[in-house]
């Protein structure tokens, strides 16, 4: 895509995105929400479209993100076992300074830990392809909500409630607002300055032939892994932000959504076309905003309605929007289409 | 420990998790065919399955009994699946192996969520009527779940003799070893598909109808039906029915076992924590492999 192309499109989200809170106040939480459905897409397209390596389980790291950064937030001041036992804020207030310190650290090392939590693991399943990868990866997201749901320590199955925040709502919101904005801008620029170096190319080559790769001397299996790890960063900053918006973290529902945002993010990247930079974005953009304004009308059949659209979309269109614009208007994207005739 | 100081218990949790194993065997055996065969992963076996298991107990509300169900589960599952492979798979079929699973994928939401508003969330199981006896003093054994059991067998014992003697059976295990060399022999190859992912639905109908009446059946239990499918075929090999009855007898002890030692809450956790243990498994062996190659 070139320069130009994509200034037009950076400065008007960015001016939307700042105004946004303003605008509609209403909706800060589903805008900010977006923001996280944004990053979703952006993280799985590094697996699943740029590397051909689908994964069912990076909520994983949502659930990592999300527990490590209360567990920090917490766990600086006061005992964690205590703290869970007395099912939370209420009996445990902390000062501003000891919230805000709680929740730099709390943000930073879940992204920290999420990663290294995708690098032990990728030890594990990267050498699976294909399907077994998908499976192991969605058994694992699984198996982690459940194990999490019968740890005491940090909750069990009634979960773990996040400091309260020591100012007002609106504060509060917005401070929640700008920091999810923040994070999907700081994963857009990351992607797209990592898709342009060498790493960009040598995922791709993963994804076109992981042999043939391995024969050109790609590390395929470091590769990987740092790929992985940049995916789990941002889900895991992501799981953070959003735990301390729902203000409390209950194992199967919030941590570890497996059926609903484990699947939104696939779905979100395939309908707006896996393999490029735009494509999730505007494909989460899309998702979230028909989800928002159209669930409560279908009357419990939204999920058959999801469903659906993931068959159809799989089915018929899996070039999803970007690649059918790619496919249409070559030209636009700066891929010049060579004449044959001309080259013969 | 309970399970030293009385070890009656263990017969009982041996033979609960035969009882079960067997059906997980069963829908297992499905998964291998649709996998061997077409190379589709069938991410909604465990739907089906408890889409079977919702006939059976629907029919046994309306009065009919759910034994009865069995065979009516499986001609209404082989319709469905006949209908499923003309609509999604065959257009599935030849694209990349994460499209047959993606796609499966949502058909399994879709099945599961329609059952879900057809049926309501509750767990449900089939009244059969049977007795339940005691042996050994505290071991209850109903007799349904030996019945089940008996039923599986003959089923796998079906499935086994119409691949071998007849002539769709032989098609499709031609198909099976090599696509392109049956359709040269005149073997509609896309029928053969279509009669196999079928012939599928309708195995997973049968294990779903008699889960519904050993066990009990929830509209959001496929996933784990599924998972257990894809341990046990992973664990065995496509081509291996001893394999599969052996992984699908033991899953289901294992799963009792884990079950009644840690807690009902771990027993999901057990299946996929399996399911990653086979994987790894696998790959340490393939590794072996390339190295004796290389």
């Amino acid at each position: 895509m070139n320069k130009n192309f994509s200034f037009k499109l950076h400065f008007p989200i960015l001016v939307f995105g700042i105004a946004a809170p303003f605008l509609f106040p209403g909706l800060q939480l589903q805008i900010a929400t977006l923001w996280v459905m944004v990053l979703f897409a952006l993280t799985w397209d590094i697996m699943g479209g740029q590397m051909g390596y689908n994964s069912l389980g990076n909520i994983l790291f949502f659930g990592v993100g999300m527990y490590t950064s209360v567990l920090f937030q917490v766990g600086q001041f006061a005992d964690i076992a205590e703290y869970t036992s007395a099912h939370g804020g209420d009996s445990f207030t902390f000062t501003n300074a000891e919230y805000y310190q709680g929740l730099i650290i709390g943000i930073i090392m879940s992204g920290v830990v999420a990663a290294i939590t995708a690098a032990l693991l990728g030890w594990t399943v990267f050498g699976l392809r294909g399907p077994y990868f998908a499976i192991g990866t969605l058994g694992m997201a699984i198996a982690a909500g459940e194990l999490m749901g019968t740890w005491e320590w940090v909750g069990a199955g009634s979960g773990i409630s996040v400091p309260v925040f020591p100012g007002g709502a609106h504060t509060r919101s917005l401070l929640f607002y700008f920091l999810t904005f923040g994070a999907a801008i700081l994963t857009f620029v990351t992607l797209q300055w990592v898709y342009k170096t060498r790493f960009g190319l040598a995922v791709n080559a993963i994804r076109d032939d992981e042999e043939k790769a391995e024969a050109m001397g790609i590390h395929t299996v470091r590769y990987k892994t740092v790929a992985w790890s940049i995916s789990a960063f941002f889900v895991g900053i992501s799981g953070a932000l959003f735990g301390n918006i729902t203000g409390i973290i209950e194992p199967l529902e919030v941590a570890f959504p497996t059926v609903t945002f484990g699947i939104f993010m696939v779905a979100m990247t395939l309908l707006g076309g896996k393999g490029t930079l735009w494509g999730p974005v505007l494909g989460a953009v899309l998702f979230h905003t028909l989800k928002e304004v159209t669930w409560t009308y279908f009357l419990g059949w939204q999920w058959v309605a999801l469903g659906v659209l993931i068959i159809i979309n799989v089915v018929f269109f899996q070039q999803g929007i970007m690649g059918w614009l790619m496919e249409k208007f070559p030209e636009k994207f700066g891929i010049v289409v060579e004449n044959k005739e001309a080259t013969r | 420990m309970v399970l030293v100081a009385a070890p009656v218990f263990n017969v009982q949790l041996l033979l609960d998790g035969l009882f079960i194993g067997a059906t997980f065997a069963l829908a297992a055996y499905g998964l291998a065919l649709v996998w061997g065969v077409m190379n589709v992963k069938n991410l909604a076996q465990g739907d089906f399955v408890i889409m079977g298991g919702y006939i059976a107990w629907w029919l046994g509300t309306q009065g009919i009994h759910p034994l009865w169900g069995l065979p009516i589960a499986i001609v209404v599952m082989f319709a469905f699946g006949w209908g499923i492979y003309v609509t999604i798979i065959r257009r599935v079929i030849d694209k990349d192996l994460f499209t047959s699973l993606l796609a499966t994928f949502g058909l399994a939401i879709v099945i599961a969520q329609l059952l879900n508003l057809m049926f309501g969330p509750e767990v449900q199981t089939a009244e059969s009527d049977f007795a339940i006896r005691q042996i050994l003093g505290v071991v209850t054994v109903a007799e349904i779940k030996v019945l089940a059991f008996v039923l599986c067998g003959i089923l796998a014992l079906a499935v086994v003799i119409f691949m071998k003697k007849s002539r769709m059976g032989q098609a499709i295990r031609a198909t099976a070893q090599d696509p392109r060399a049956a359709r040269v022999m005149g073997i509609d190859t896309d029928k053969v598909y279509a009669f196999t992912f079928s012939l599928n639905a309708a195995i997973c109908g049968a294990a779903g109808a008699l889960i519904s009446m050993i066990w009990v059946i929830q509209p959001f239990y496929g996933i784990s039906y599924s998972i257990r499918s894809f341990v046990i075929v992973t664990a065995a090999g496509f081509g291996n029915l001893p394999g599969v009855i052996m992984a699908g007898l033991g899953l289901g002890v294992m799963e009792n076992y884990s079950g009644f030692v840690l807690g009902a809450e771990f027993q999901q956790a057990t299946v996929v924590g399996l399911l990653l243990l086979v994987l790894i498994w696998r790959q340490i062996q393939q590794r072996k492999l390339r190295q004796v190659v290389s």
